[in-house]
């Protein structure tokens, strides 16, 4: 079963990293990003269950916090740019300057 | 057996839903679906002898951090879709590619690896996940904890300090919006009133009757234009009100073609009054340039336009609408 539990965890993954290479919206992008984070909590999970140890968890839990707050950080980018540019498309945004 | 049923059911469920995140136009649409799939793996999770961790799921993600996706996606503009013009040739295809390979690679060696029966967690978990858990956060890991709440509030900061915008210049007073709506007023002769309401009859009373002016036609000013659009879809449009409409739109493309020059729109300085521009004419054809009429003629159109229309009217006028 530990093997489901990981094919499934590297097909959201890659397809996640699909996304962010296919996408322009910048907000879809970050949303790839957050599926390729679920899906490695998912691994996490996954070997602690495997191992018997409970870090794994830990490790996950860390995880969330760090997604959490990057979330937080990268919406108030996309929104700040999308003030100096009025566009959500990574395409746009080439410079750091407006 | 239960949990291998869960599994093929959520998996098939995630895999779609990460699928539908990726393909879908309209980022509204990916929300929801990575909405589908934080909720399938917290199911996962829990089956797995996590159920703190699948609490956090639901709570973190699918609470805070999808409604702040979607916040964003309402404040940035819902409607726009991706363009499908490929600024790099064939990066899609070979994206695609890659994932594939990515997915490839990873799973067939994920599947030559020789695992043993999970070790299971009831010999870690003796005291129940939780109290396991927070005994490895606040004695292991105790630092990181600590650390993490810094991160956290450095990142309460800077999104306080990336999302004020600091105002350059002073808010208008309403004193210096009147000033601006008579400098107007003397420059092009542009009504500095409110615009009238809508009729006010015996039989009638409702936003979509318009006021009539003193020789009974038609005032514009007081035409709901959304309401007239609708009603003009559904065909309901009262041709009396349709004809103003257009006769209207007529003097407005006449006055656009006939307006000041660049250069003495900027003069007159920005104007913040979103009501038309157009003065009030008396004949319906009168396609002089407004900047050169001047307030001498003008502002008595724009009293007479202004007056009428607001208190009742006899029935028998309001007869024609």
């Amino acid at each position: 079963m530990t093997t489901h539990y990981l094919v499934l965890s590297a097909l959201l993954f890659a397809i996640g990293g699909v996304g962010v290479l296919v996408r322009r919206n910048a907000i879809v992008v970050f949303m790839c990003v957050e599926l390729m984070l679920n899906a490695c909590n998912l691994a996490f999970v996954t070997f602690a269950r495997q191992n018997g140890n409970l870090d794994g968890q830990v490790i996950a839990f860390f995880v969330m916090i760090v997604a959490a707050a990057e979330v937080v950080i990268g919406l108030a980018i996309i929104v700040t740019i999308f003030r100096t540019r009025r566009s959500a498309s990574v395409d746009d945004a080439s410079l750091l300057k407006h | 057996m239960g949990e291998s049923i869960t599994f093929w059911v959520l998996a098939v469920v995630s895999v779609a839903a990460a699928l539908g995140l990726v393909f879908s136009r309209r980022a509204v649409y990916s929300a929801l679906m990575l909405g589908v799939v934080m909720l399938s793996l917290a199911v996962l999770y829990a089956v797995q002898d996590a159920p703190f961790l699948a609490a956090v799921q639901i709570i973190v993600y699918t609470g805070a951090v999808m409604m702040l996706f979607l916040f964003v996606l309402m404040l940035v503009g819902v409607d726009s879709s991706d363009s499908l013009v490929e600024t790099i040739r064939g990066q899609r295809f070979w994206a695609i590619v890659a994932g594939l390979g990515f997915a490839a690679l990873l799973a067939f060696g994920i599947g030559n690896v020789v695992l043993t029966a999970p070790k299971g967690l009831t010999a870690a978990t003796k005291a129940g996940n939780v109290p396991s858990l927070a005994e490895l956060i606040f004695t292991r890991h105790v630092f990181a904890f600590e650390v993490t709440s810094a991160l956290l509030i450095t990142a309460a900061l800077g999104a306080m300090v990336l999302a004020h915008r600091e105002r350059t210049e002073a808010k208008p007073t309403q004193k210096d919006l009147s000033r601006q709506r008579f400098v107007a007023f003397g420059r092009t002769g542009k009504n500095p009133a409110s615009l009238p309401g809508p009729g006010t009859y015996a039989r009638h009373n409702a936003i979509d009757m318009p006021a009539l002016l003193p020789d009974g036609t038609v005032s514009p000013l007081s035409v709901n234009r959304v309401l007239a659009r609708h009603e003009a879809e559904e065909g309901t449009l009262p041709p009396e009100i349709a004809e103003v409409l257009r006769q209207d739109e007529l003097d407005r493309e006449a006055e656009r073609h006939s307006t000041p020059t660049p250069a003495e729109e900027a003069a007159s300085g920005p104007d913040t009054e979103p009501v038309d521009t157009e003065p009030i004419h008396g004949e319906p054809i009168h396609t002089e340039p407004s900047a050169e009429a001047g307030p001498g003629e003008e502002p008595a159109d724009a009293e007479e336009a202004l007056t009428p229309g607001r208190a009742g009217r006899p029935a028998s006028e309001e007869d024609g609408k």
